[in-house]
């Protein structure tokens, strides 16, 4: 087995991911998206973890998972406040912050 | 205990005697109790004055009563400690600085063996006392405050006190039932502690505190009636106009003590005064900086005392009340630019070279001025005026008199004209009281019938200001001519260097002065009454401090009589002389003229030709001419001129300013200086005064201009400028945020993308 | 007591102002009597410390610093907790404990609109903490603390209690002074790090500088520095411009403390820390402030004389004033600098006077135009005496404190400290003393227009107007008071001043040229202070005795 296809495959997950986060407009399909980049960074960490048989890589990536949970599940808070007040997760209609 | 008797401690010790003691009676190394007392009264009066039956005024004069019955007191223990007070003279160690002995001021060492005898036929020399407190400390150096009191001093102390008693006492008739009655005396109380502080100065920093104490006191009198605008205008142009001298004795103090200090060990500078005179006598201090000094303190002088060509602010101070020009603007305040100057002779005298010279700029200064002020008081209508223009006149003759050295003829002059200037202007305001005005030609004339007494004493200061024997202005007008040393041709001899020039202006002025006042007392109490009313002679308060004025202006003479003066002992000449003059070592050598009977004879005749050319003027021609025309003249209807036109005359007669020419030219028909006058006053007018107004209105323009062009456009400007830039780059900016996630997560990937591929190319 | 005094009374008052503005916090906005008690009684019992301390106080030991305290704060940067008192700060403290109570007392009745007594003496008692720290802290980062904790105080209280420019002028305030404040710093971490001191404390950075000479030009870029933060505080020409807005549009007692004591802050600053730790740097750097000093007297002048507004005067005369105070300081002498702290002090009380003056003008006649206004003197005769004193005062009227500010100082500019050139210096003394002509002008101009004549006709019947009345009365006193007695015993001020100043000083400059021999000044490690100058003393003093 060669780490290539570990790092390739994490490749194409974090492509997609960001290609979510950045083109889709419907808040959920953005949250899985930043779900998937997570997880790209979690296979990075894993392959290395075992390819060099050191135990901090494994750690890091069940900190991730774990504050990905938790990501998602204030993120889906949101975006359910989101829907109540609008009736809509189009992100691209939330401006508040502008400058 | 001031610096310098740190440094010296006895006689036995080697060093500079200065002239000094810390003994002496009680009463003079306390004289500072003196002006203490009104100083107290002042705070008295401020805070409860109002609530007090006579409001305030009664405080004020027991307080200035008190100092008088002291400063009468301090006199008899002077007499005595000149006389036979033996005791231990303070010496001052100087830092052995090889420049000045090696140097040889050969001239000068002279001088100072000469000075170790300090006999000028006054017996053993006199000690000033002195008595000091730590005023303030810096650099580890305690500068003191605290009195010296000498001749000077003592006659100083005296003459106020006395002035300011009779002023009191005149002003509760005089300001009585004026709405501001307790406040006038607060101030004339403040003026008096403030003057009485002045002469007894122990520094010269203490004498710039009172100096300028005074001026204020004199600003708040001048503007008494602040209410019309004129009178808070002439408060301010005097006020301001002695600023500008004030700066003078700003630079001229600093420039002393620090001179004085780099000759000292111990200490980087002393304002004491015997310290600074001894060190000067003593040729320690360089010609330049002493040159320096004595120069910017003559601009302090030229203002202080109404010296051309700072003199314009004396004549617009008559804006106050009578009694305060009186006692301010004539008697005392005014010649504290002459006090100064006796007081600092060891500077003046070596600065300006006096002792050697035939011209320098004191005596200059003080003969240009007795001629501008003697012939601008020609001029006047109002009353005041001429006695404030007299005023500028005599004391230029005493800045004269110490410009050639003749010390105790200047000093004695001051004296003399503190008596008869302040009868004069009290008589005046005497002669106001009743009328109502100031104005001689419209509202006086006749005055003599209804006003016996202020007419009497009036004659009798006006005699003894033209200077005619025996009264007071004689003797000592008399000393300050023989004191010029320009009489040597005709006998009589001595004085410093021989100042001819200075004779003539002294000559041309006494002439002038005898047909001014001759002038002033035909317009006020002569002729028939112009104005309105019933006249009345004023009360017993007003009265008695006059004629109490003009027994001295007779017998103020006697008390310095010349030396060589047969129809009296040996022990009644020089008597003031003997007592005011110092004998010691802060005071220069001088050498004093000789009197000389036939300057007295010729000076008397030239007095006589003054009064006898506007006697025959007024008295004969004016007079004849009032009668013709059934009505009282103040000048003649026609003139002696022939010249001129009849219709034009008329016309003339009606346009007040040719009116005047008029009058003058008539004058100069009967032998006196009409032109000049009139020259000197519109120069006085338009260009000296002019000048005062143009560079005002200019600093308020350059303050506008500054302003407006450079501070708020380009200082401030800039600091705009840099606010604006800054709020703009961040309205830029402020674009990029559009507050959508997106656009942020498409800039952050951005950028990550960006610097990993640095990271890649670099590393 | 005597062991509380000396443990812990400088940190207890500067600090009473906080725990009262704690409780202060708790009280409901709505009780406002409550906080007007509570705010004074705060000052007071600061002031109370103050003559604790002032009775603890060793007259004879000026110059050492009393009542010290030296504990380690942060740790990381060797930051102390350090403060101490001697007889350069005292003076300084004393006059901040004595305006704070007043202050309160003035605005008892009239708060400015709007109103809200709480969060206004909230404000002031911050102030308070911050500006008495300032004199007391001797670590840098002490003291750029507080320097800093006495800007925000001051920022709301004009951009909030001000006049119809508020918001303009406060910002500018804030801005200018944080701007110079931020240069400050970074020359407080230059020193530090150049010199490898041990601390930040002030002791040990002079001893270092010392110890390990820092470059020239280092010297003169961190002194240039610490120039513009205090200069800018002063405030000296041409960093002025904030001051005039700033007064102008600021409440009567923001005006008071600004000018009474927010200025001294920036003197205090040159003499405490810029000239005590780069002498060298100081003497290069004399001229140019000395420069600047004459210039802004001169120029304050004209500005005033341009001037219609009465507060805005005042604030124009503030920059001609602290002309004189920054004109001692450069003479870097004992002599110049004691001058110097008296102008401070006497600044304050008669500056501080004029605002509170003008600042009750303003309420009677509700306008400060001095074109309108007139006859003071006789529809409030009271309030225009005072008014005429302090003038005079402000004039440099001897007798009266502001006398021996200005006149000393000129005074020292005749001879300035070793390596200073004589001539520019004596230039700049007759400068200064036509500034005192100029300011006897536009004063009495003042003065005048205001108080002298008859009430224009719009205010002559105006039943508004009254004397001055008892909480002025209360407030006014006491700085009345100390003006003149001041002015009549100088050495209430120049007794506390001159050890601690002469201390301060680095020996080479401070003794007098003409008892130095070049053997001594050898000994002392002289030359490279006496090589700066154009024309040393000791030519000058020659040069001089040879004619």
């Amino acid at each position: 087995m060669y780490l290539n296809q570990f790092l390739l495959l994490s490749a194409v997950l974090f492509a997609i991911g960001v290609y979510g986060v950045l083109a889709r407009r419907n808040g959920v399909l953005v949250l899985m998206s930043i779900e998937l980049i997570l997880n790209a960074v979690n296979i990075n960490l894993v392959a290395f973890a075992a390819f060099r048989e050191s135990i901090p890589g494994e750690v890091f990536a069940l900190f991730v998972i774990a504050v990905a949970a938790a990501e998602v599940g204030v993120g889906l808070a949101m975006i359910l406040l989101l829907y109540r007040n609008r009736r809509n997760i189009d992100l691209t209609e939330i401006d508040l912050m502008k400058g | 205990m001031t610096e310098f008797f740190i440094i010296a401690e006895s006689a036995s010790q080697s060093g500079i005697p200065l002239g000094i003691t810390s003994g002496g009676s009680w009463l003079l190394r306390n004289a500072w109790i003196i002006p203490l007392l009104p100083a107290l009264s002042f705070l008295g009066i401020l805070f409860f004055g109002k609530r007090m039956p006579k409001k305030g005024a009664e405080l004020g004069i027991t307080a200035v009563g008190a100092a008088f019955v002291l400063a009468v007191l301090t006199g008899i223990a002077w007499f005595d400690h000149r006389d036979n007070y033996h005791g231990e003279e303070a010496h001052l160690a100087v830092a052995a600085s090889e420049h000045h002995a090696e140097e040889g001021h050969s001239d000068h060492e002279k001088e100072h063996d000469e000075h170790s005898d300090y006999d000028h036929g006054h017996g053993h020399s006199s000690l000033a006392v002195s008595n000091t407190v730590t005023w303030f400390q810096t650099n580890g150096v305690d500068l003191s405050v605290g009195v010296l009191v000498d001749g000077l001093s003592v006659m100083m102390l005296f003459v106020v006190t006395l002035i300011s008693l009779l002023v009191h006492i005149y002003s509760t008739d005089y300001v009585g039932g004026d709405r501001r009655y307790t406040h006038y005396f607060a101030f004339l109380s403040l003026f008096s502690a403030s003057m009485l502080t002045l002469v007894i100065s122990e520094n010269t920093l203490q004498l710039l505190v009172a100096w300028e104490l005074v001026g204020v006191c004199s600003f708040a009198l001048i503007g008494h009636w602040w209410e019309e605008k004129p009178n808070s205008d002439a408060a301010l142009k005097a006020f301001l106009t002695n600023r500008v001298g004030d700066m003078g004795l700003l630079v001229g103090v600093t420039i002393l003590f620090f001179s004085v200090g780099s000759v000292l060990p111990d200490t980087f500078g002393s304002f004491s005064i015997a310290v600074t005179n001894t060190v000067a006598n003593n040729g320690l201090l360089s010609h330049t900086a002493l040159l320096v000094a004595a120069a910017c303190l003559m601009a302090a002088v030229m203002s202080k005392s109404g010296q051309f060509f700072l003199h314009t602010w004396l004549p617009d101070a008559m804006a106050g009340p009578t009694p305060v020009s009186a006692l301010i603007h004539a008697a005392t305040m005014v010649v504290a630019g002459v006090f100064m100057i006796a007081r600092l002779y060891g500077v003046f005298f070596e600065g300006l070279s006096i002792g050697g010279s035939s011209i320098n700029l004191m005596a200059l200064v003080g003969g240009i001025t007795t001629l501008v002020g003697a012939s601008l008081a020609f001029v006047q209508r109002d009353i005041k005026k001429v006695l404030a223009y007299s005023t500028i006149s005599q004391l230029g003759y005493m800045v004269l008199a110490l410009g050639v050295g003749a010390w105790t003829a200047a000093v004695f002059h001051l004296f003399t004209h503190a008596f008869f200037k302040a009868c004069l202007f009290l008589g005046s305001g005497s002669v106001a009281h009743a009328v109502h005005s100031f104005d001689m030609k419209s509202d006086m004339g006749g005055m003599r019938k209804a006003m016996p007494h202020t007419y009497r004493t009036f004659i009798i200061g006006s005699i003894a200001l033209a200077g005619l024997p025996p009264l007071a202005g004689f003797w000592s007008k008399d000393e300050i001519l023989a004191g010029t040393g320009g009489w040597g041709l005709f006998g009589g001899t001595g004085g410093n260097g021989a100042y001819t020039l200075m004779l003539v202006m002294g000559m041309i002025t006494a002439a002038l002065t005898a047909a001014y006042m001759t002038r002033c007392v035909y317009l006020t109490f002569f002729g028939e009454f112009r104005g309105h009313g019933d006249l009345h002679e004023s009360g017993p308060r007003i009265v008695v401090p006059l004629w109490i004025l003009a027994g001295f202006a007779v017998i103020a003479g006697l008390f310095n009589l010349p030396k060589g003066f047969q129809l009296v002992p040996d022990s009644f000449q020089e008597r003031f002389g003997h007592y005011v003059e110092p004998v010691a070592g802060y005071f220069p050598t001088i050498a004093h003229a000789t009197p000389s009977w036939s300057l007295a004879i010729v000076s008397t005749l030239i007095v006589l030709g003054g009064v006898t050319a506007a006697w025959w003027y007024y008295f004969v021609k004016v007079e004849a001419a009032s009668k013709a025309a059934g009505k009282s003249l103040t000048e003649l209807p026609n003139g002696p001129t022939t010249v001129y036109p009849l219709a034009k005359l008329i016309h003339n007669l009606l346009d007040k300013k040719y009116y005047l020419d008029h009058l003058y030219t008539g004058i100069i028909a009967g032998g006196t200086k009409g032109p000049l006058a009139r020259v000197a006053y519109r120069f006085n007018q338009q260009v000296i005064d002019g000048t005062v107004d143009r560079v005002g209105e200019t600093a308020v323009k350059s303050g506008q201009f500054v302003y407006d062009k450079i501070d708020q456009l380009v200082v401030d400007g800039a600091v705009n400028t840099s606010g604006r830039l800054s709020s703009e780059a961040g309205g830029e900016l402020r674009k990029v945020q559009s507050g959508k996630v997106q656009s942020y997560a498409a800039i952050l990937f951005a950028a990550a993308t960006v610097l990993a591929g640095i990271l890649i190319v670099i590393v | 007591m005597e062991n509380f005094i000396n443990d812990w009374g400088l940190t207890v008052t500067t600090f009473i102002p906080l725990v009262g503005v704690a409780i202060m916090l708790l009280i409901p906005r709505a009780q406002e009597e409550l906080h007007k008690r509570m705010a004074l009684a705060t000052s007071l019992l600061v002031a109370v410390m103050g003559v604790l301390i002032l009775t603890e106080f060793d007259f004879d030991a000026t110059d050492k610093l009393q009542f010290a305290v030296d504990h380690v704060w942060i740790d990381v940067i060797n930051s102390h907790y350090a403060m101490g008192l001697d007889g350069m700060s005292l003076p300084l403290v004393l006059l901040t404990i004595l305006i704070v109570p007043l202050c309160i007392v003035y605005s008892w009745n009239h708060f400015p609109e709007p109103q809200n007594p709480k969060a206004f003496l909230i404000l002031i008692l911050v102030l308070e903490t911050g500006m008495i720290g300032t004199f007391m802290a001797q670590d840098l980062v002490l003291f750029f603390v507080f320097f800093e904790v006495v800007l925000l105080p001051m920022f709301f209280m004009i951009a909030v209690w001000g006049g119809d420019d508020r918001r303009y002028a406060s910002l500018k305030f804030f801005l200018y002074t944080l701007f110079g404040s931020a240069l400050m710093l970074v020359s407080f971490l230059a020193l530090y790090f150049l010199s490898g001191s041990e601390s930040f404390v002030l002791s040990d950075l002079i001893e270092a500088v010392a110890a390990n000479e820092i470059s020239r030009t280092a010297g003169l870029w961190i002194f240039a520095g610490m120039f513009l933060g205090f200069g800018i505080k002063v405030p000296m020409f041409p960093f002025h411009t904030w001051l005039p807005d700033a007064h102008t549009q600021a409440p009567t007692v923001g005006s008071v403390i600004l000018a009474a004591v927010l200025l001294k802050l920036g003197t205090y600053g040159f003499i405490r820390i810029a000239i005590p730790v780069l002498p060298e740097a100081a003497v290069e750097w004399a001229p140019w402030i000395g420069l600047l000093a004459v210039i802004g007297i001169i120029y304050g002048a004209l500005g005033c004389l341009a001037q219609t507004d009465m507060k805005r005067l005042i604030a124009f005369s503030s920059v001609a004033h602290m002309g004189f105070v920054m004109l001692g300081i450069s003479t870097l002498t004992d002599f110049g600098i004691n001058a110097a702290i008296m102008g401070m002090v006497a600044h304050g009380l008669i500056t501080g006077m004029l605002f509170f003056i003008a600042g009750s003008v303003k309420e009677r006649y509700h306008t400060l135009d001095i074109g309108r206004l007139g006859g003071l003197l006789v529809q409030a005769p009271r309030m225009g005496w005072i008014f005429g004193l302090c003038v005079m005062a402000s004039l440099g009227l001897p007798g009266l404190a502001g006398f021996w500010g200005e006149f000393p100082a000129i005074l020292s500019a005749y001879n300035p400290g070793n390596g200073l050139s004589v001539v520019t210096f004596r230039t700049f003394m007759v400068i200064a003393a036509l500034g005192t002509v100029l300011a006897a002008g536009y004063l009495l101009w003042l003065l005048q227009r205001a108080a002298f004549g008859t009430p224009k006709e719009e205010f002559a019947d105006d039943p508004a107007i009254t004397d001055v009345t008892k909480h002025e009365w209360i407030s006014w006193a006491p700085i009345l008071a100390l003006i003149v007695a001041i002015g009549i015993y100088p050495n209430l001020v120049f007794r506390v001043t001159d050890g601690a100043v002469d201390a301060s000083l680095d020996d080479c400059l401070q003794v007098s040229a003409s008892e130095l021999t070049p053997e001594q000044a050898e000994a002392l490690g002289c030359d490279s202070i006496y090589g700066l100058g154009e024309m040393s003393h000791h030519d000058e003093h020659a040069a001089e005795t040879n004619q």
